[in-house]
């Protein structure tokens, strides 16, 4: 066996520099670090904008011609499939958790409520963005009629795909529950929701990224906390990949 | 005697120093997740692209795997040091007089004559002789890198986050759209390097002036023919550390 040694003290360096960066990223002081960061540019952002601070509103002609679609494009479940055949009859949106009035609504009942047209921009984490024209009815219209109990301090939104085996989720705080342009989007571009958009419901939280806009939603429920959720991570690529809960940067 | 460089001039360059180093390096992480640029306000598909970016290698980027999550970990944290250390050097400059002094250009300082002659005074009398003030060629780049660069930086930077969309909307319409802001938040990055490199090859050239970063150094008197030094103001942090400044 030819030695080089030069070449296996390089190798050496950098296999010491990788394991002392993985330490520093997995050590509690670094990760206590990036939460306080993530922290503050929440605080910041919350102190700069109103709660009801507006994410830009476009013209219809400023739409993207298409509109992506990300992370799980399809659902495996035989009951959505079907249901999704026959334009969601039998589909409902639960509304549980910490609420005094448990509501489960049907697709046409979600259509009746009043509704927010929006025209807006959809910023993946990735960096690309595309926009497009979401209606539907304000989740707190929701959140009202369900009657949401004092101490409830997030919303999770449960849904029908699976990605790596486990169930998608999503949670948000009260601040963004509540915000005028959070909506239930049933219809994206004046035609009902495409299946890789998230057919039949779909979340708009529009200022966040694109993982924090749950699609195929099942559930809405109010919680204290969501740390027995999933990992407690609060979403489900907060869990998998230690994505930020707070997706506004 | 008056320093070189003030407490706060180094200060923060060195906090300066490591938040642009990782910001760089997890930014170019972070290009990797979706690796084309576009111009206006969306962009996704890679046929709309103006530039297709190379898959930056393990080496380059901050951590040294794909990954996306602690990449923007670490770019979201180190935001802030160099954030508000902009917004920190900027009142510090003005206050001190820094800016004024060393920063500003007269019609003159643009002219190729003057550049000329910088470039030449430099390889002639060698890094150490720069005891007496900027020359054009550097208050150039210097005012370019805190005039344009680094603003540019932080601001596309807060265009950029969906957040910023709630607070101020007019920012990502300054930059005529979210995906515009996001090209220039990536040509200013190299700019950023560009002059980093520049900066790094020169300092070498002589170790004082590194040393000087840390100690402050000590500033020369300006010769005859230079233009006459700026007014003494006062220099709150320089007070603080070394009393009473004497500007010259």
């Amino acid at each position: 066996m030819v030695d080089l040694p030069r070449r296996s003290l390089i190798a050496g360096i950098a296999a010491l520099g990788a394991t002392a960066c993985s330490k520093i990223n997995e050590s509690p002081a670094t990760k206590g670090l990036f939460k306080a960061a993530e922290d503050g540019h929440r605080a910041l952002h919350r102190a700069l904008a109103s709660k009801q601070g507006m994410a830009k509103e476009f013209r219809p002609d400023q739409r993207s011609p298409t509109f992506r679609g990300n992370g799980s494009v399809t659902v495996a479940d035989p009951f959505y499939q079907q249901q999704l055949a026959s334009g969601f009859p039998d589909w409902r949106l639960a509304v549980t958790g910490l609420v005094e009035q448990p509501l489960a609504l049907s697709l046409a009942e979600v259509k009746a409520l009043p509704q927010r047209t929006q025209i807006t921009r959809h910023d993946c984490v990735e960096g690309w963005s595309a926009i497009g024209e979401w209606q539907g009815p304000q989740l707190a219209h929701l959140l009202d009629a369900a009657k949401v109990k004092k101490e409830a301090k997030f919303i999770v939104f449960r849904c029908a795909d699976t990605l790596y085996g486990r169930d998608y989720y999503e949670s948000i705080d009260m601040v963004d529950a509540y915000h005028p342009q959070t909506i239930i989007a049933h219809s994206l571009n004046g035609e009902p929701l495409p299946e890789k958009n998230g057919a039949p419901l779909r979340m708009r939280i529009e200022r966040q990224l694109g993982y924090k806009q749950a699609k195929y939603v099942k559930a809405i429920e109010a919680v204290e906390s969501f740390d027995k959720i999933g990992q407690g991570g609060g979403g489900f690529w907060e869990d998998v990949a230690g994505y930020q809960w707070y997706a506004g940067v | 005697m008056a320093k070189k460089h003030a407490l706060s001039t180094r200060i923060w360059h060195w906090i300066n120093a490591v938040a642009i180093i990782v910001l760089f390096m997890s930014g170019l992480n972070i290009s990797n997740a979706h690796r084309n640029l576009y111009w206006g306000e969306y962009g996704f598909d890679p046929a709309d692209a103006w530039l297709h970016v190379i898959r930056f290698p393990g080496w380059a980027t901050i951590p040294g795997h794909y990954n996306l999550a602690l990449a923007r970990d670490w770019h979201i944290t180190m935001a802030w040091p160099f954030g508000v250390g902009v917004l920190f050097i900027w009142i510090a400059m003005l206050a001190n007089g820094h800016f004024r002094r060393d920063l500003t250009t007269t019609p003159r300082d643009w002219t190729p004559g003057a550049v000329i002659a910088s470039i030449r005074a430099h390889s002639g009398t060698g890094a150490g002789g720069h005891g007496h003030g900027y020359n054009p060629v550097q208050k150039i780049l210097y005012g370019g890198v805190f005039g344009v660069l680094l603003p540019l930086m932080l601001l596309s930077g807060l265009a950029i986050s969906p957040g910023a969309g709630g607070y101020a909307p007019w920012l990502i319409d300054l930059f005529a759209g979210r995906q515009t802001a996001r090209s220039l938040h990536f040509i200013a990055a190299w700019g950023i390097f560009a002059f980093f490199v520049i900066h790094i090859v020169l300092a070498l050239a002589d170790w004082r002036l590194i040393l000087e970063m840390f100690t402050g150094g000590r500033r020369e008197e300006a010769p005859a023919e230079a233009p006459p030094p700026a007014p003494p103001l006062p220099d709150p942090v320089l007070a603080a550390e070394e009393g009473a400044p004497a500007h010259g």
